[in-house]
């Protein structure tokens, strides 16, 4: 897409809604620099969601979405939990369809897009949330993986289904007493990154949305590498304040506090060599592109 | 039928894709270019019907009895007539594959069978909200506990309630002309719904027959996401903000209506298919002699089976019509009881133990004592027209003589 697809035929210029006016003259499509520092000074591409106040997912929506490298040409891929409230106020093509499938569609959907754009890149990213990537998707997730499915997963991890109230979910702490766990959850958080490492995954990351500078450094490197290299995922603490009894203002803290050494969320990073060389060489071209005249 | 295409679709006519195929108006290619005969079993049908499709994605997975068919449009795939092809990790995975290739623009093919459309199931509906017009062939199999493979169509009756249109072929002839009809007719803007086209699996997959195929090389004209009715997801059309809330999350009366009129919206275009189908393959139904006191209605296989009757009652000098309902999604329901109107005997002879065809027609026809639901045969059993006969006769009040081999 190019922004003049977005733009506005000027008999109807002044009924659009404000919204999408501003779409269309303040968005970063197209920019090349785009991230998190547009916040605040530019059209982003979320416009409001329906998330308790103060849930962690809202902001890493808006993170990511600042931080995509190429908006006008990606279509995301939710799954039904509290993301898919948001989704709908979200200014990319994204396809909800069913709970837990979302790693299939993106698949067929992948797979399309090439069929028609053999030519250019038009990125799929999934975002979904933790039962959904890990409990009734979990086969899905993983065959993707398997057969190296060239896009980027991303699961909000609550670590638990926050959208039915907050029952267990495979990627809750052992030992947390919740709605169908009712004398704590009895076995171990399932170690998804270690799992998406041995399944193929050439870039995993797990970590919280703290940090704006290194969500956006994490979602650009996932998307691009899955360009080329090979599926990737991300997995990103987004603790549902609701279900854990957190006011609307303590969500940052529960997450610095889960991401210090020795925690479940200290940031960690798998990369395959080949993904490592084939980022140090982009960069390595990005700068000569910048010295050359 | 030339406006049935879109400006893209029309331009592209007289070209050649990249195996030399020319794309080829359906009108000329179902009803003008030259036939040759072909003797092959109904898996090889299904190869050469999506051989000159213009597929653009398909996704398989083994089941009885589709196996074939599916393996074969692998074969196609390596030689360069479907653009890209994969195995699935199971059905519900393939379903949502073939989802997002549709939600992705292309053109979706995909066959399943039996526990196959079971496992399926919670895609069907999605894809008829979603509007996704793929097309899926169900090789129709037994479901039930202990596992068979043998031909049943129970499958078909979870199939009649998901709002995807649905067509029963008989012979392989019907499914080779059929499967390129079928895109034609769900890919209309006004349609835009998946269909299933269905037979019973073995005798129809696996018989051979003879059948005349149109030329290898000329195809349909490939599918135009832009006549969608809901945005193709490519983010080559305005990314639409859709609603403030999503409806999901409403539990108020506009949230209803949107749920209620968009359901209403995608079965009144399974009902808009029919100006389509019509005259596409002639007709939901197809009619002998419904003149007759007795008649005889079925789908598929069946429909051979009470031909075959037909002719032994006829040597007997009884007089017996025929219905073929060709179509089951959307219902014929007026030409139904326009064909049945002078029967007093209605015979539903089919192959399932509910006998779905016969409680769709007693829901829909009046005076509907008249409707006798049977013979079933199920789990694989053959339904020989003696047995269709007996049936008949039996009802009838004449004798009959106990059928050779079936016990005692
Ligand atoms: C097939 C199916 N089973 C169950 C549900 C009910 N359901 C909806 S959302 C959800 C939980 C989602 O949990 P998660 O994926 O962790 O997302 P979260 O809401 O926590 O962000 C469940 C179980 C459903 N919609 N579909
Ligand atoms: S229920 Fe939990 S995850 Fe869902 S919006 Fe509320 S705080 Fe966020
Ligand atoms: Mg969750």
């Amino acid at each position: 897409m190019s922004k003049e697809k977005i733009a506005i035929c000027p008999e109807f210029y002044d009924i659009m809604p404000p919204e999408y006016r501003d779409l269309v003259e303040q968005s970063t499509y197209g920019k090349e620099d785009r991230g998190w520092k547009d916040i605040g000074q530019s059209k982003e591409l979320i416009e409001e969601h329906s998330l308790c106040a103060g849930c962690p997912e809202s902001i890493a929506f808006r993170y990511i979405l600042a931080s995509l490298p190429n908006p006008e040409d990606t279509v995301m891929v939710g799954s039904t939990g509290c993301t898919s409230l948001v989704f709908p106020h979200v200014a990319v093509h994204n396809i909800h369809s069913l709970f837990g499938n979302q790693n299939a569609i993106a698949s067929g959907l992948k797979r399309a897009l090439s069929v028609r754009f053999p030519n250019r890149i038009k990125d799929v990213v999934v975002l979904a949330g933790d039962g959904a990537t890990v409990d009734i998707g979990l086969d899905m997730t993983l065959q993707a993986w398997f057969r190296q499915e060239k896009f980027t997963t991303i699961c909000f991890d609550n670590e638990l289904y926050a959208n039915t109230g907050g029952q267990e979910s495979g990627l809750m702490q052992k030992g947390f007493v919740a709605k169908m766990a009712p004398v704590g959850k009895k076995f171990e958080k399932v170690n998804l990154p270690e799992i998406a490492r041995e399944s193929g995954c050439c870039y995993v990351v797990m970590c919280t949305v703290s940090k704006p500078n290194l969500v956006e450094k994490v979602i650009k490197n996932a998307i691009i590498l899955a360009r080329e290299v090979g599926p990737t995922y991300l997995q990103i603490y987004t603790p549902c304040i609701l279900e854990i009894g957190k006011d609307s203002m303590e969500g940052l803290q529960e997450m610095r506090d889960s991401e210090r050494p020795g925690e479940r969320f200290k940031y960690k990073e798998y990369i395959t060599d080949e993904a490592k060389k084939y980022l140090a060489e982009l960069e390595a071209s990005k700068k000569e592109a910048l010295v050359a005249p | 039928m030339a406006n049935e295409l879109s400006e893209a679709q029309r331009s592209l006519i007289g070209t050649k894709n990249k195996k030399g195929q020319v794309y080829t108006d359906p009108y000329y290619l179902f009803n003008e270019a030259p036939r040759t005969t072909a003797f092959y079993t109904g898996s090889e049908v299904i190869k050469e019907a999506i051989r000159r499709a213009s597929v653009d994605v398909m996704v398989a997975y083994p089941i009885t009895p589709q196996s074939e068919a599916a393996a074969l449009i692998g074969e196609l795939y390596a030689e360069g007539y479907v653009a890209d092809y994969m195995r699935g990790e199971s059905e519900f995975a393939v379903m949502s594959q073939c989802a997002g290739a549709a939600f992705g623009g292309a053109r979706v093919f995909t066959t399943t069978a039996g526990p196959g459309t079971m496992r399926a199931f919670e895609n069907f509906p999605m894809w008829v909200g979603s509007r996704l017009p793929i097309q899926m062939i169900v090789t129709c199999r037994g479901i039930n506990s202990p596992l068979s493979i043998q031909p049943d169509t129970l499958e078909m009756y979870f199939l009649l309630g998901t709002g995807m249109l649905i067509w029963h072929a008989e012979t392989a002839q019907d499914f080779y002309d059929w499967i390129l009809k079928a895109y034609i007719v769900a890919e209309q803007p006004d349609v835009h719904l998946p269909i299933a086209v269905c037979c019973d699996g073995f005798f129809v997959t696996h018989t051979k027959d003879t059948v005349s195929l149109t030329p290898p090389d000329m195809c349909l004209p490939p599918y135009d996401p832009y006549r969608s009715p809901v945005p193709c997801m490519d983010m080559e059309v305005p990314p639409v903000r859709m609603m403030r809330d999503p409806f999901v999350m409403k539990s108020n009366y506009i949230s209803y209506l949107t749920h209620a009129s968009w359901q209403e919206e995608t079965r009144a275009a399974c009902e808009r298919s029919r100006k389509h189908t019509i005259p596409m393959i002639d007709g939901l139904i197809e009619t002998e002699n419904t003149d007759a006191d007795i008649l005889i209605v079925a789908s598929g296989t069946a429909v051979s089976q009470g031909r075959e009757a037909i002719r032994i009652l006829e040597d007997e000098g009884i007089r017996c019509g025929l219905v073929k309902v060709k179509v089951l999604r959307p219902f014929p329901l007026e030409e139904l009881r326009e064909a049945t109107k002078n029967a007093k005997y209605i015979f539903v002879p089919e192959f399932n133990v509910i006998g779905w065809l016969a409680q769709e027609l007693k829901a829909a026809l009046p005076d509907n004592h008249r409707i006798i639901d049977g013979p079933h045969v199920a789990g694989g059993m053959t339904m020989p027209a003696e047995v269709v006969v007996e049936e008949i006769k039996k009802t009838l009040g004449m004798t009959v003589a106990t059928l050779a081999g079936r016990g005692s």
